[in-house]
């Protein structure tokens, strides 16, 4: 076999947009209309669009590869043919080896069958045998967490026991080539903690798994290299850190200034000692530059500046009015600019640093910029969460079972006392 | 074409688990399930009575036995193909999350709803064998023709079943039409009659591939051989019928993910 798992060579893909006829009833007045009246309507140029335009990428064996972009950028389209539910309209995919999507969990489950017939359903339709099935029956239960439940019906599940078992039935299906759209966000934090355990194991394990994802988090997580899509077009396949540091750049241009504020941030920079920067190491400092300009007059506002994590969670917020420098006015085309030191202690991962100009008085929104630029992180230690404590570990020993350790003894009850 | 079905042949086991789905959500129903196989057939079975018993009260020809067991055992079949047509015909829409976001060869769904009518037919036809017994219906060898005859039967249900599932993927209205020929198609086929009370004008009956089949079920229950060239029309165009299906569906395929 090659060293190449998936081959995507000059692929675009078209599709037709506006009105297709999905009844005879319509269908046929319209053919006899268009016989007998001449090309009326639209061109068939207009009414086309590509939803992928000449994209190329390939992905090695074994390797964990990434595919982000914003709403739009064609991400489901390429997950789509990549999945063979779809033909490409131009150019070919290659995959090499066996493949699965964990996609659409639990796409097969009929409610009134149990968790247990479900299970051999499911799995079958994502082409596992029957014996592969009952071989792994037991992890997959056991995985999902649902020993009691296997027997009810998995209309009586929760939305959360079917997400899982769903999630469960996919991550056992132990193709060469996997892909992965945004489902580690099934369940509680617990599950997804397993999910993501569970992934790493599979990359471990040698499979090839291709992430498509907004959630950059994860795949910078797992993804040594990714491809940006934008508006259809394969913009840059390189090292995910260099992606995403491209797909931030992208993302600033894609702000839509709306003309009815008063006043309008025109300009966040974020930048380091040096000059513009968007990847900063643990700890270091950062500046935002911000520039606000009136468009009519305006009293006593302050530029608020939050933090927010990969799914947009605001993790931190300040501003020029609660660091003590009270608020501004403005007339009419007055500028106003302020910079904010940070030290970024934060964990490795991705933040998105958004802007408000705020009236603290009467609580007013004048502008609000949100994920105005974001910043990549990367932490000398392995750690993970939005912080970085920058831990070391001082002391460790082993006390051999047997022997008596009045210690370990203290730390047992200490454990207890805290549970 | 050849890998096509090979890739078929490796989902064999998909195809079994859906039919085997659609039957246990059918008889898990309880008993109604059990109702349900039988009940469609039953109402088939007495509306031929009625009709049969009109006829042989207006042609003063007293009703046989054996006009009564051909007439239930052409019903059954006649329900079988029916259901089989309307559920395969539904099977590519109601499974739509299924077509659009799994990757496995979509002639699986339609085929596995006969697969699953096939089952009900399995239900009524041991009980009807067990009437058949009580009655002390002749038994000869030509009764073997059953097996041929119900091979094309299937073959023509899946036939068509993979043609109007395409269809009425594409086309909303496919259901609708399908529905209204199923309900009157009966009157066209020798179901409840023979071709024989036609006299020469019977030929043109013939041309429905189903009624071969039909007469070829009387026939052998009254221990004759099936009419040969008919019998081979009926398969000729039940296999031609599974081509253009098959075909249909499967260059259609790549776009289903697009359409619903």
């Amino acid at each position: 076999m090659s060293d190449i798992a998936v081959r995507v060579d000059h692929v675009s893909k078209r599709f037709r947009r506006g009105q297709l006829h999905d009844s005879l009833r319509d269908l046929i007045p319209a053919v006899m209309g268009r016989i007998l009246g001449g090309g009326r309507g639209r061109s068939r140029a207009e009414r086309e669009f590509w939803a992928l335009r000449d994209v190329s990428f390939e992905v090695g064996r074994g390797e964990a590869f990434g595919i982000i972009g914003p709403n739009g950028a064609g991400k489901s389209t390429m997950l789509k043919l990549l999945s063979r539910l779809m033909k490409p309209t131009l150019g070919s995919i290659e995959v090499n080896g066996s493949f699965s999507a964990l996609i659409e969990l639990g796409a097969g489950f009929h409610g009134d069958l149990t968790g247990r017939e479900n299970i051999y359903l499911y799995g079958a339709i994502l082409g596992m045998t029957r014996r592969e099935i009952t071989g792994k029956l037991d992890q997959i239960v056991d995985f999902a967490g649902l020993e009691e439940f296997v027997d009810t019906p998995v209309k009586r599940y929760s939305s959360g026991m079917y997400a899982r078992l769903g999630f469960s039935v996919a991550a056992h299906v132990d193709p060469d080539v996997l892909l992965v759209d945004e489902i580690l966000s099934v369940g509680d934090a617990l599950f997804q903690q397993k999910c993501v355990e569970h992934m790493r194991s599979i990359i471990r394990g040698g499979a090839t798994v291709l992430f498509v994802s907004h959630n950059l988090k994860t795949v910078a997580e797992f993804c040594s290299r990714s491809l940006l899509l934008d508006h259809g077009r394969a913009i840059v396949v390189d090292s995910t850190p260099d992606v995403i540091t491209r797909y931030m750049t992208l993302l600033r241009q894609h702000r839509a200034v709306s003309q009815d504020r008063p006043v309008v941030i025109t300009a966040v920079h974020v930048r380091d000692a040096a000059g513009p920067c968007r990847r900063f190491q643990s700890g270091q400092k950062a500046w935002v530059d911000i520039e606000v300009v009136a468009r009519e007059h305006t009293d006593r506002s302050a530029v608020v500046l939050y933090l927010r994590d990969d799914s947009h969670y605001v993790l931190f917020v300040t501003s020029t009015e609660r660091l003590g420098h009270g608020n501004f006015s403005l007339d009419v085309g007055d500028a106003f600019c302020c910079t904010f030191e940070l030290e970024l202690n934060l964990g490795p991962g991705i933040f998105h640093v958004s802007v408000n100009l705020f009236r603290y008085d009467n609580e007013e929104w004048y502008d609000n910029w949100e994920a105005a630029e974001t910043i990549y992180v990367w932490a000398d230690r392995d750690t993970s969460g939005p912080v970085n404590c920058f831990p070391t570990v001082i002391r460790q020993e082993i006390h051999v079972s047997g022997q008596p350790a009045a210690h370990r003894d203290t730390l047992h009850r200490a454990t207890r006392q805290i549970l | 074409m050849r890998a096509e079905l090979a890739e078929l042949y490796r989902y064999r086991e998909l195809l079994v688990m859906l039919a085997l789905r659609d039957i246990k959500v059918r008889y898990k129903q309880s008993l109604m399930g059990f109702f349900w196989a039988i009940l469609m057939p039953v109402l088939i079975v007495c509306a031929g009575m009625v009709v049969r018993y009109a006829y042989a009260v207006a042609s003063n020809k007293p009703l046989s036995l054996i006009d009564i067991s051909s007439l239930a055992v052409k019903s059954v079949l006649w329900a079988f193909l029916v259901s089989s047509i309307r559920f395969s015909c539904q099977s590519l829409t109601s499974n739509n999350n299924l077509v659009t976001k799994v990757y496995f060869p979509k002639e699986i769904l339609p085929i596995s709803a006969v697969l699953s009518q096939l089952f009900d037919l399995f239900v009524v036809g041991c009980v009807l064998i067990v009437l058949l017994a009580i009655i002390q219906h002749e038994i000869s060898l030509e009764l073997l023709w059953g097996g041929p005859l119900l091979t094309i039967t299937i073959m023509l249900a899946i036939g068509i079943g993979l043609l109007v599932a395409t269809g009425s993927l594409f086309f909303r209205d496919v259901r609708y039409i399908v529905e209204a020929l199923l309900t009157f198609a009966i009157f066209f086929t020798p179901v409840f009659y023979d071709v024989s009370m036609f006299g020469q004008k019977g030929h043109w009956l013939l041309l429905n591939p189903v009624a071969p089949l039909m007469e070829g079920f009387a026939s052998i229950l009254r221990g004759q051989t099936p009419d040969w060239p008919w019998l081979s029309y009926s398969f000729a165009f039940a296999v031609t019928v599974i081509v253009a299906g098959y075909g249909l569906l499967k260059k259609a395929e790549p776009a289903f993910a697009e359409t619903i």
